[in-house]
């Protein structure tokens, strides 16, 4: 791939996560603000330097980019406010990417955060009950929550081709597990399948611990070119490949097993011209254990069916075949709503090898995968393939 | 168990048909008499031609067949809460499409994947003249 093609021309130089699980004493802008600082240290640069913003919360709405610059009091010359669900952090760098190639910006700043526990939001069971709005009026009146829906993927998956229960939980442990080598992770107990089976069912097949947790937090990225950040203090980290896509229910015909996933994810295959098997770790949103399995799937990491094989063969953990999350995803770190930062920023500190305990050895090729919405209604994806700068 | 207290459904003129059509016991889908195509949820046109004038109604069987289903067990929501353990499904219908619904009248463990169903109506209280009423699905 010629450096100064898409996607190679920008890159990765400075990320930031915000340490905080609990912040009930922060706004959403003040911990984005916190980490805009965070990364652009990071990166070796200042807010002077930033002339692209990238943003997205669950509360920012109509302008909400526009109210977030004049927080941090910034006139950037590119802004994007895209919001799809959880992902739309990983689809931001890809953005990011594609202005800077197109020389709309030159440091292009991602920012997210968010105060949902401290808000005691409930945002698997708050269910869809009483709405006004005629477009909503096929689903509120039937009780749809969020783990519902992933209940009924779930349902199918395990009726489909005999995935079981035990397999899920398989996921959960192994989270933790990962959380454990990670200071700043909300859960840090460790956990077996057996708990995972006894804690209490919310929505069947899956228990309160196939369910991620609920924190307050947030994180930023910083990107420039690929030119620039060689000269930054950070190694750069380069963008390989990515892909967007959404699924839903269409005319009412989806194949509901089938999600985003599959179609971005091999966009992002056909760009970076590597190999499932060159990927030597991979950042899956895990916002229930039955995303994970869906999601190797869908990415091709195994066949469709395979994947509860290959988690409790553990293919997903830190020493596994394919180590998935190496800071305990959202099951076990932190998931303040919108979790698709982390997964960038996990990505680029571990091909960096600044992950002490829970560092994944020697790792050249990451994947980063976010899930925005339901699977198993509607849902977007967004795929990235990170590599290191040789 | 409570029976659940369904939201009331408001409808848009892009989805009256389908409304209407609960309330007086019919299960109304659309179909484009241009492409073939049946649809739900109901659109002002035909999601694939993109044209408005090739739409029409049409009363559905009823009958379908349970493609995945969850026995919710936590949901805060009013009108739910008090109703959990409820069924929560997505049907597949005879005419083709999939469409999300409850599956009532039946102990959660009598559900299974692929299980014949037919739908059946419940009437809404309401006060503002509107005659709807919420499809739900027994086993047949």
């Amino acid at each position: 791939m010629s450096p100064s093609a898409f996607p190679a021309s920008a890159a990765i130089a400075g990320v930031y996560e915000h340490p905080s699980r609990f912040s009930p004493n922060k706004t959403e802008f003040q911990i984005m603000a916190e980490c805009a600082k965070g990364a652009l240290d990071d990166a070796g640069l200042t807010r002077s330097d930033v002339d692209g913003l990238f943003g997205a919360s669950m509360s920012m709405g109509l302008m909400g980019i526009v109210d977030l610059a004049e927080y941090l009091d910034l006139r950037p010359d590119y802004m994007d406010g895209t919001n799809i669900g959880g992902s739309s952090f990983v689809a931001h760098v890809t953005h990011a990417a594609a202005a800077i190639h197109a020389g709309l910006c030159e440091v292009a700043l991602i920012l997210y955060g968010s105060t949902a526990a401290s808000n005691s939001m409930a945002i698997g069971t708050g269910g869809s009950g009483g709405s006004r709005n005629p477009d909503t009026a096929f689903f509120s009146p039937y009780g749809m929550t969020t783990v519902g829906s992933y209940a009924m993927y779930a349902n199918l998956h395990m009726n489909t081709y005999g995935t079981t229960s035990e397999q899920l939980a398989e996921i959960a442990v192994t989270m933790r597990r990962h959380a454990l080598l990670n200071p700043h992770a909300k859960m840090r107990s460790p956990i077996s399948t057996d708990d995972v089976l006894g804690s209490r069912m919310i929505s069947r097949p899956l228990h309160l611990l196939d369910c991620c947790i609920i924190s307050d937090g947030g994180g930023a990225i910083v990107l420039t070119s690929a030119e620039r950040a060689r000269d930054l203090p950070k190694p750069p980290v380069r963008i390989l490949g990515c892909g967007e896509a959404v699924q839903h229910q269409g005319v009412g015909r989806s194949d509901l097993l089938t999600i985003a996933a599959k179609q971005s994810g091999q966009n992002a295959f056909n760009m970076a011209q590597v190999q499932r098997s060159d990927i030597d770790f991979a950042m899956i949103y895990d916002s229930f254990t039955i995303t994970v399995l869906a999601t190797l799937e869908n990415l091709g990491f195994c066949e469709p069916g395979e994947g509860g094989n290959f988690v409790s063969q553990g293919g997903i953990s830190l020493d596994g075949m394919l180590p998935v999350n190496p800071d305990g995803g959202g099951l076990s770190s932190n998931h303040p709503g919108m979790r698709g930062i982390f997964l960038v920023i996990e990505a680029v500190k571990q091909l960096r090898q600044e992950c002490g305990e829970r560092q994944v050895s020697n790792p050249e090729i990451a994947l980063a995968h976010g899930t925005g919405g339901t699977i198993g209604d509607k849902h977007s994806g967004a795929t990235l393939i990170l590599g290191v700068d040789k | 168990m409570n029976e659940i207290k369904h939201p009331l459904p408001y409808a848009s003129w892009e989805s009256r048909g389908f409304w209407e059509g609960a309330g007086r016991g019919d299960l109304v889908l659309q179909q484009c008499r241009k492409c073939g195509l049946v649809q739900h949820r109901p659109r002002g046109l035909c999601a694939h031609c993109l044209e408005s004038d090739n739409l029409e109604h049409f009363v559905a069987s009823g009958k379908g067949e349970v493609y995945t289903f969850t026995v919710t067990e936590q949901n805060q929501a009013k009108g739910f809460a008090e109703a959990c353990p409820y069924v929560m499904a997505y049907v597949t219908l005879e005419e083709g499409p999939r469409i999300l619904t409850v599956i009532t009248d039946c102990a959660p463990d009598e559900v299974s994947v692929g299980a014949p169903v037919r739908a059946s109506f419940v009437a809404q209280d309401r006060d503002d003249g509107e005659r709807f009423a919420v499809p739900v699905f027994r086993l047949d």
